[in-house]
């Protein structure tokens, strides 16, 4: 059978994003990608691919429109309560052996999973030893993780989040209320970076004893998935931590073997010795 | 376009769910030649429990779907509360937490659509009993694609308003009883 116009006109899309931007989103899961896209082709008002490719070329201020439409921002802070019970309860025990640490979220979005890490190790009196690298490919995103407000609907479910993560203290130590949104904590900031980094096309940073990178590896297909779990493996140290999202896994990757599972349910890996 | 020789199946239930899934899947040999994707309306806690419960009755494999694994024929693919199920070109699933669609993740519509482009005429859609009209925009989609539509009959539903809703939408689809949906999907494998 043929190949669709539109299929042909969605990698040509892809293509000039990436020559032109070098955003990198040819290694992503077709299916969402491509609903997606097609959001975005409505609301820019093109009548085709083709049309949304001419203006994302010769209009650099259309381009922002369309990376939030590439990306999914879903996240809350302390999403899938239990993965961060188990961080607390399981890998932070390790973690306090070491004298100084560094984690990276990868694929940070506003940064709530960072602050709910800066949280969580602010509780377990570790905040002090860590430096926490949010990264992420989408600018806006960035920008909010570096102002650190949210709207304060979302709080009533952040604060229950929180609570059943195991939580110490009550949330509301951490934001104030102002220009209606919570704005939290600037001293979490303190010990947090956030930069662009891209799974896709950049390389290791840093030498870190955790990562978390959850509900990213989802929007890859195998080989992209393959690619950003390489660069876990070669970020962390001897025996470091890999947290991946509620339904991602190493199952298929080629670098299964380099890590032992740590806590199957959370989806909590752990780098072998010797890999 | 009249539909091709069936290459897979996509179910969409809410309300009434349980009880619909557990007429007509039970009805499906263990070797069934197709994979059945399934995506049912659930309150959103990680622990689904309706794989396990359906298995109990069916002979067929029923299981939780996994994001990137390849497609089988002979299984059930059930969608993960609080996401939605993908299925991709090259005919793996694929699982997203992207915004719900009418109130909905999973959402059948995001499911049908996937599929009906994955598998164009061979894609045979089903729509059962449910209080909302999630699934109607995804079988007029698997039906322009070539594939075809099976609704139940709303009178005999649990939950009328999906599948009228679906039927509204292809008015040529096939309006049957769950018994009757049941033996279509065997009947029309039943020569291989
Ligand atoms: C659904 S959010 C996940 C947020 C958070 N980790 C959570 O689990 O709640 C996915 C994030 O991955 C980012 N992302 C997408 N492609 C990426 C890439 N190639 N490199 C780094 N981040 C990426 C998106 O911009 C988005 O912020």
């Amino acid at each position: 059978m043929a190949e669709a116009v539109e299929d042909i006109e969605f990698r040509l899309l892809l293509e000039a994003v990436f020559r032109k931007y070098h955003y990198d989103f040819r290694g992503y899961s077709t299916a969402s990608l491509k609903r997606r896209l097609r959001q975005a082709r409505e609301r820019m008002n093109c009548s085709s691919f083709s049309q949304l490719q001419d203006r994302v070329l010769h209009d650099p201020s259309a381009f922002p429109e369309l990376i939030s439409f590439l990306t999914v921002q879903v996240s809350e802070l302390f999403r899938d309560p239990a993965y961060f019970r188990a961080i607390r309860e399981r890998v932070v025990p390790y973690l306090r052996t070491y004298p100084s640490l560094k984690v990276w979220v990868a694929g940070c979005s506003a940064g709530e999973e960072v602050y709910s890490l800066a949280i969580l190790f602010r509780e377990e009196g570790l905040e002090d030893r860590t430096m926490l690298y949010g990264t992420d490919i989408n600018p806006e995103a960035l920008r909010r993780a570096e102002a650190g407000v949210y709207e304060l609907d979302r709080i009533p479910s952040f604060t229950e989040n929180h609570r059943l993560s195991g939580g110490k203290s009550s949330l509301s130590d951490y934001y104030t209320a102002a220009y209606g949104g919570a704005v939290f904590d600037k001293s979490l900031r303190r010990r947090a970076v956030f930069s662009d980094h891209s799974l896709a096309a950049d390389q290791v940073f840093a030498e870190v004893q955790l990562v978390s990178c959850r509900n990213v590896l989802i929007y890859f297909d195998r080989p992209l998935q393959d690619r950003a779990i390489g660069l876990f493996k070669d970020s962390l140290s001897r025996k470091g931590f890999l947290g991946l999202g509620a339904k991602e896994s190493l199952r298929f990757s080629s670098h299964a073997d380099g890590f032992e599972t740590f806590d199957q349910a959370e989806r909590i890996y752990r780098k072998r010795g010797d890999a | 376009m009249t539909p091709g020789r069936a290459e897979a199946v996509a179910v969409g239930a809410s309300a009434g769910a349980l009880e619909a899934l557990s007429a007509i899947l039970p009805g499906l040999p263990a070797d069934y030649p197709l994979p059945v994707f399934v995506v049912v309306h659930l309150p959103p806690d990680r622990e689904s429990l309706m794989a396990r419960l359906l298995q109990d009755s069916c002979r067929i494999k029923i299981r939780e779907a996994e994001d990137k694994e390849a497609i089988e024929p002979g299984t059930v693919y059930v969608a993960p509360p609080d996401y939605h199920l993908l299925i991709e070109p090259d005919r793996r699933l694929s699982l997203s937490s992207e915004e719900p669609v009418l109130f909905s993740r999973p959402s059948i519509d995001v499911m049908f659509e996937t599929a009906a482009e994955a598998y164009g005429p061979g894609l045979v859609g089903v729509v059962l009993t449910g209080a909302n009209s999630d699934g109607a925009r995804g079988l007029r989609a698997i039906r322009a694609a070539g594939g075809s539509g099976l609704v139940q009959r709303p009178d005999a539903a649990t939950a009328s308003a999906m599948p009228r809703a679906a039927l509204e939408a292809c008015p040529d689809a096939l309006a049957l009883t769950l018994q009757e949906i049941a033996e279509h999907l065997r009947g029309m494998v039943a020569s291989r």
